[in-house]
């Protein structure tokens, strides 16, 4: 569950945002719309700890973001949140199967070989395993990029534009992942985006002005 | 798994990280090459010298004098005349000299005529055979018997001179009574008889010149122990006033040479040190520029939950991986050219090197000296990924 009261974070006096408080249920999935520049990423960021805000707090399942230390809000958000960004990175020095395992490691300690195996299977990706991630297409990148999400199991999903840079047929693909893969995991799904595609998917929709 | 993300990073641009590992590795064998090299060198020297407080020989450069008497490197000065020589070999002063007559050699060893006193100066003990006793017996040093194949019994004629293609004393020939133990010194290249059989050898050759010289028995070098200090500053004037002599103290010729060697020895060591600076530079210019194209990854790492520590620590990591593989690396480069070194050492000066010593106190601190490079090559880049802005830097990538 997460959930934002009276959010207000400020780049300079020309570029400040102000958003309305709401709340998103476990295992419930929220779109949030926008157009560009209108503080879709900031809102993203606030909500994954990334930036702090100059006021107002995001609770997840009742943990205050605001009040953590950097240093327990990195674990925190490594243990409860997953990330989507638009374009995906990775390490380079790793391929497809160890950067899962270099993820789960970095949020628990422990490589989940057996859990990225699965997660690379379910996806589509497990003949890609072994690949430098230099060979994946963008589709299979965004694919990579859930399944890094998803594998610690968080409670929350962040999406940044994730569809926008992909085709129709692999849009749906990924947004269709992006529900099932939230749902099994029984986490709440934010995805923030401008990609009129994904409209007719969500039912709780919410619009920054 | 940090060590093993560090070493892919490091085999992902492997250009980079092998410019710096050569560079590092470069300047530690120079650096530590050095340190054994001079080491072990004032190591040999004066250990072929202890006992020895001066030596009595012709007149001439007094450092020739000391290598060819003392170390058996450079030619001999001239010859002295006995009876005078005996004077001072008698006087109270005097508690051990032991004359030497030198000059001649088989297959480039040479051959030293003198007593059993000089094979007891060298600590050496026969390892078969025995000592001479009669005139044209040698007992020849391991080095001489492993090389030349000499064996007991074995019989040779002596060459003129210390090269190998010196005129043959075909007249006269040795035989081989004692063989001695390995010493890991001098004496190991060295074929030793009695003074008579140089007489000997020598007796035919004055007989077309002046007959009254050659009843002039005549050496090469005294090596003096003096019982009384007093002698070492007494005699070295007194001796070059009243005869042809001269005495030379090996401690203050190889000071001396040392100095001149010392020169050389400083320019390596900043080359070394030189390199080593660059080697630090490569690190870092390596590590700051992938930084760049890193930082996403790195900002990837932060929100799957790795600590701004982790980063910290990743970077120092990969840059002690270089830095410890280099000195590894320089460490055993150095031993295998000290190797090499020692051969050709050993055939032009008879002095051996042994390339597995290692002088602990101050191979550690090149060890430290490496680690701190890696650290301070690291530092900035480290703090650079340290203090990302994750939000920023995954914002502003769109």
């Amino acid at each position: 569950m997460i959930r934002c009261e009276n959010l207000k974070f400020k780049y300079s006096n020309d570029v400040n945002f102000q958003f309305a408080d709401f709340i998103c249920e476990n295992n419930k999935s929220l779109l949030i719309i926008g157009p560009s520049g209108s503080g879709k990423t900031t809102l993203l960021h606030l909500l994954a700890g990334l930036l702090k805000a100059q006021s107002g707090d995001v609770f997840i399942n009742n943990q205050s973001l605001q009040q953590l230390s950097d240093k327990k809000l990195d674990r925190f958000r490594g243990e409860q949140i997953g990330i989507v960004f638009q374009k995906s990175h990775f390490v380079a020095s790793l391929n497809t199967l160890e950067n899962l395992e270099l993820t789960s490691w970095l949020s628990t300690c422990k490589k989940n070989t057996s859990n990225a195996k699965s997660l690379l299977e379910q996806l589509g990706l497990a003949e890609r395993m072994t690949y430098p991630i230099s060979s994946l297409s963008m589709g299979q990148q965004q694919r990579l990029s859930i399944a890094r999400a998803v594998i610690n199991k968080p409670s929350i999903i962040l999406a940044d534009e994730p569809t926008s840079s992909l085709d129709d047929e692999n849009c749906q693909i990924v947004a269709d992942i992006l529900n099932k893969t939230a749902q099994e995991i029984l986490a709440s799904l934010i995805v923030v985006s401008h990609d009129q595609r994904l409209k007719a998917r969500f039912n709780q929709q919410y619009t920054i002005q | 798994m940090i060590f093993k993300l560090a070493i892919r990073n490091i085999l992902h641009k492997p250009l980079n990280a092998l410019m710096s590992f050569v560079l590092l590795a470069s300047g530690v064998a120079l650096i530590s090459l050095l340190l054994i090299l001079q080491e072990q060198f004032e190591n040999r020297f004066s250990k072929n010298m202890e006992g020895i407080d001066q030596v009595m020989g012709a007149k001439g450069s007094p450092l020739q004098l000391i290598l060819s008497a003392v170390y058996q490197i450079d030619a001999p000065t001239g010859n002295i005349n006995y009876s005078q020589a005996k004077r001072w070999m008698d006087h109270p002063f005097t508690q051990k000299a032991i004359p030497l007559s030198y000059g001649d050699n088989y297959n480039g060893f040479r051959i030293i005529g003198s007593n059993s006193d000089y094979i007891e100066h060298f600590d050496a003990e026969l390892a078969e055979g025995k000592m001479f006793e009669n005139d044209f017996e040698v007992v020849i040093g391991s080095a001489v018997a492993a090389q030349t194949g000499l064996k007991l019994n074995d019989v040779f004629h002596s060459l003129h001179g210390s090269a190998e293609t010196g005129e043959a004393h075909d007249h006269n020939h040795f035989v081989v009574t004692g063989i001695l133990q390995p010493k890991g010194s001098l004496i190991d290249h060295l074929i030793i008889c009695n003074l008579e059989s140089y007489w000997l050898l020598h007796e035919h050759e004055g007989d077309d010149e002046d007959s009254l010289e050659v009843e002039e028995k005549q050496i090469t070098a005294v090596l003096f122990k003096f019982k009384n200090k007093m002698a070492a500053i007494q005699w070295p004037r007194m001796v070059s006033e009243n005869s042809d002599m001269q005495l030379a103290s090996p401690a203050i010729e190889v000071n001396r040479l040392f100095t001149l060697f010392g020169i050389g020895i400083e320019v390596i060591n900043y080359l070394g040190w030189g390199i080593l600076l660059m080697a630090c530079l490569s690190i870092f210019i390596g590590l700051y520029n992938n930084l760049k194209e890193r930082k996403y990854e790195l900002a990837i790492m932060r929100v799957s939950g790795g600590g701004r520590s982790l980063l910290l620590a990743l970077l120092c990591v990969e840059s002690f991986i270089i830095t410890i593989s280099g000195y590894l690396a320089g460490t055993l480069v150095a031993r295998f050219a000290l190797y090499f070194i020692s051969k050709a050492s050993e055939m032009q000066f008879k002095i051996e090197f042994d390339p597995f010593v290692f002088i602990w106190e101050k191979e550690i601190i090149i060890f430290l000296l490496a680690l701190f490079i890696g650290l301070i090559a690291a530092l900035v880049p480290a703090l650079k990924a340290y203090y990302l802005n994750i939000s920023d830097t995954l914002a502003k990538d769109k």
